[in-house]
């Protein structure tokens, strides 16, 4: 089954209190950051920490991601060493064109090569962070298929647009859009810009609501008191859950007679549904209303 | 050498004297009460005397005496250093101290203790310098350390006489009716100094709000007080009471006051009636909130809350979820405005709060307590006294009254405090013994005491991780390694007696580190 990403925990390189606890808080996905949470001078000493984190620390089940500094500055270093570390996703900042794509799959390949790691286990995802990115998203989605992902970095695009960011997020409406196609045209996931402001609950709230219902798999989240909020809002309704469990159970029906039609209450049902079902259940056991079987 | 029966070892000497632990409910003969001498007041006779000075004069202050404080001011007391100065100006020596506890603020008994103004002290707690001082082998005699219940008890039984008690006063008239609801330097309970002033032969109330007589409420009655002295100020209302509590926006301790608070509503305990305590401190804090979210979604109300009581308290008060506050001591001001104003929170003294040996205390009735720590072994016993370097700066406080009587024990803490793990293979100093302590929470999960397996059970389907309390540990030493042990010498500079008077631990002083 695809791997949600609802919550993606933002996690400066250079904390080692946080880097200690990040697994606790149930986020789906932990981003380390090696870019702009790391000052100039401490590069060297947030990769060490990082690479440290990922080959010591128990994350659980949480999908470890770095967000690595671009090529031309310790990009190349930053990948070496995260790939030997094991993380599992590479994201790229301030990607402009699918050459950027290129170029970081082409290091990641060498490290991998050079490290006896099996080819394309790591993967990769994309912040787009400027007009040029933007207008480049479909090409960017499609440029390696190493790409799990691409996400939308509100603080630099809102820069670029010459405008800030509004609490409506009018100023985010074509580059969400933009980026969702995107990703969905290429068949990876879309992931929210942050919220920074951590007091301001009820924003939050409104704007997790938006993204969710425009349809992005989830938020970028920079303290941990805000992912049962995103968790909550994801969460389907009990309504949703019934539904779906109907679906998965003609299915499974389904298989069990070797039928390729799948019914529900003698009704045929078509495939976008049984994979809307699907995630809905997904989304279920994440949150917790429904027992995920298994190895749970 | 003598082991207890938790395996820690006590000189002889000490064991002989106190007689060691052997269990939380091992001690339960009768006994006979102490008295109180009586010094008759009559009718033309005042109580007022002009200073600090005259009053020691008139109580007949001597060497070698024991004189008491208490700590409602917490870091905010005037009173125990302005009576300490006097007596050190007036050249008296060789005094023991029974203070209910000891702050920061009280930093210049070091300097008593070093010129031999103070030769013994018995206190709960001993904070950071004057800890530090102490766990630096300052003092010839060891300071025994009592949990508010045992000193009740121990004054009670006798064990500690006091000769004077000076009793900080926020409010009291010219005869002696004390409460700590008025004045400058409001307190809220006197829940400590009440125990003093029953069984002190001589009671001397330090005001700085002398009030026409008759003062009421009572809280202290004019009957067991034997002088007042007004002072400009007995007390910083910055320090005894922060103006308000915030709730901590620490995601690790709301994570682990969200687990607590899970446990406790999964728990059978958790019905129409229940009582409780919580502590002070930021997680322990914060799962009230937690409880009060339960406690509205199953409709279910609290009979009672005890402690140190806290706003979050207060308003579980004021919304009707809780019916009764029953208050030793008040932690901030909306806590000592309500026990004023509410008929429903009241007063009442350490030793009904949590003496082992009276005629049954209010711990017994708890059913749920959740408690703090500073280290936790895998024998669950609890340290709340020494730190990771094995240097005193922390108190006993009611941690093993309320973890004794309580139906189910809930230890909340995190798994490592910076690069310190706080479930350890044994505490530097035990306060509360494993016995007593049925779960622990941590920010990775709850572990049962397997003592518990009723708890074990019922608990099974929990939605919290579960871990043994070794998993715990291995998780902690995982993450930063395994701690150096401490080296101490032999010189004990603490006895940790137990709530019934019998020698739980002794803290020895640490010694030189090799770099």
């Amino acid at each position: 089954m695809q791997r949600l990403r609802t919550t993606m925990m933002f996690l400066p390189g250079m904390n080692p209190a946080m880097l200690r606890d990040a697994g606790i808080y149930g986020a789906d996905a932990l981003m380390f950051d090696l870019e702009d949470a790391v000052s100039p001078a401490q590069k060297d000493a947030a990769r060490f920490l990082v690479h440290e984190a990922l080959r010591t620390l128990d994350y659980g089940s949480a999908e470890t991601v770095v967000r690595i500094n671009e090529l031309e500055t310790h990009g190349r270093q930053d990948i070496f060493a995260m790939v030997d570390a094991g993380a599992q996703v590479i994201r790229l900042p301030k990607t402009e064109t699918p050459q950027d794509i290129i170029d970081v799959a082409q290091v990641i390949s060498t490290a991998e090569t050079r490290l006896g790691k099996p080819a394309g286990s790591t993967k990769m995802m994309a912040a787009i962070e400027s007009a040029e990115g933007v207008l480049n998203a479909r090409e960017i989605a499609k440029a390696s298929d190493r790409l799990v992902g691409i996400a939308l970095g509100a603080e630099d695009y809102v820069t670029n647009l010459q405008t800030k960011r509004y609490p409506d997020g009018q100023e985010l409406a074509f580059g969400r859009a933009m980026i969702l196609h995107a990703a969905r045209a290429a068949g990876i996931d879309a992931i929210d810009t942050v919220y920074s402001d951590v007091e301001n609950e009820a924003g939050f709230r409104a704007e997790v609501a938006l993204i969710k219902e425009l349809g992005f798999n989830g938020k970028s989240v920079i303290n941990p008191r805000q992912i049962p909020i995103v968790k909550e809002i994801f969460a389907p309704t009990q309504v949703e859950i019934y539904q779906a469990s109907r679906v998965i159970k003609g299915l499974e029906e389904a298989k069990a007679k070797g039928s390729g039609v799948i019914s529900v209450d003698g009704k045929m049902v078509d495939k976008p549904i049984v994979e809307r079902a699907q995630r809905v259940m997904q989304l279920a056991a994440a949150s917790g209303l429904v027992k995920q079987g298994g190895n749970n | 050498m003598v082991k207890n029966t938790i395996g820690r070892e006590i000189p002889t000497e000490f064991a002989d004297k106190y007689g060691v632990f052997k269990g939380a409910w091992a001690k339960k003969s009768a006994y006979q009460t102490a008295a109180a001498q009586v010094h008759p007041v009559q009718p033309t006779d005042s109580k007022l005397v002009a200073s600090i000075h005259d009053v020691i004069e008139k109580v007949g202050l001597k060497d070698g005496m024991t004189i008491s404080f208490h700590h409602h001011f917490r870091e905010g007391d005037y009173v125990m250093n302005l009576v300490l100065a006097e007596i050190a100006k007036m050249g008296i020596k060789n005094l023991s101290i029974a203070p209910s506890s000891i702050a920061n603020v009280h930093e210049p008994l070091i300097d008593y203790i070093k010129s031999g103004v103070v030769t013994n002290i018995t206190s709960s707690g001993l904070r950071d310098k004057v800890g530090a001082a102490i766990s630096s082998g300052i003092m010839k005699n060891p300071v025994v350390i009592r949990s508010h219940g045992g000193r009740a008890r121990a004054i009670k039984a006798g064990d500690i006489h006091i000769d004077v008690a000076f009793i900080g006063a926020p409010s009291t008239d010219e005869y002696g009716n004390i409460n700590g609801y008025h004045g400058n330097a409001i307190c809220g309970s006197l829940g400590y100094a009440q125990v003093d002033a029953k069984y002190a032969d001589r009671v001397v109330a330090i005001t700085d709000n002398l009030v026409p007589y008759p003062n009421t409420p009572i809280s202290i009655p004019q009957t067991d007080v034997d002088y007042i002295v007004q002072v400009d100020k007995i007390g910083d209302p910055d320090g005894i009471a922060r103006g308000a509590t915030r709730f901590t926006k620490n995601p690790k301790e709301l994570i682990i006051a969200e687990y607590a608070a899970k446990l406790i509503e999964y728990s059978r305990y958790f019905k129409d009636g229940f009582s409780f305590q919580t502590g002070s401190g930021g997680a322990s804090l914060a799962v009230t909130r937690f409880l009060k979210a339960a406690m509205l979604k199953h409709k279910i109300k609290a009979s009672f809350a005890i402690g140190g009581i806290t706003q979050p308290m207060v308003e579980l008060l004021e919304e009707g979820l809780v019916n009764k506050l029953l208050d030793v001591q008040d932690f901030d001001k909306r806590s000592a405005d309500s026990i004023r104003e509410n008929e429903n929170h009241y007063e009442i003294d350490a030793e009904m709060y949590a003496s082992p040996f009276a005629k049954g205390a209010v711990v017994n009735q708890v059913d749920v307590a959740v408690l703090s720590a500073l280290e936790i072994d895998t024998q669950f016993n609890v340290n709340v006294m020494t730190g990771s370097d094995g240097v005193i700066r922390g108190a006993s406080g009611g941690h093993c009254d309320t973890a004794a009587a309580s139906k189910m024990t809930v230890v909340v803490a995190p798994l490592i405090r910076g690069r310190i793990p706080t479930i350890v293979d044994q505490v530097n100093t035990v306060i509360t013994p494993g016995e007593s302590i049925d779960v622990v929470v941590t920010e990775y999960g709850i572990a049962i005491n397997p003592k518990r397996k009723d708890l074990i059970d019922a608990l099974q389907n929990l939605d919290v991780p579960q871990l043994t309390i070794e998993a715990l540990k291995a998780k902690a030493y995982a993450i930063v390694g395994t701690p150096q042990s401490i080296v101490y010498t032999d010189q004990v500079v603490a006895l940790i007696e137990y709530r019934d008077g019998s020698l739980i631990d002794v803290v020895r002083k640490p010694g030189e580190i090799d770099e």
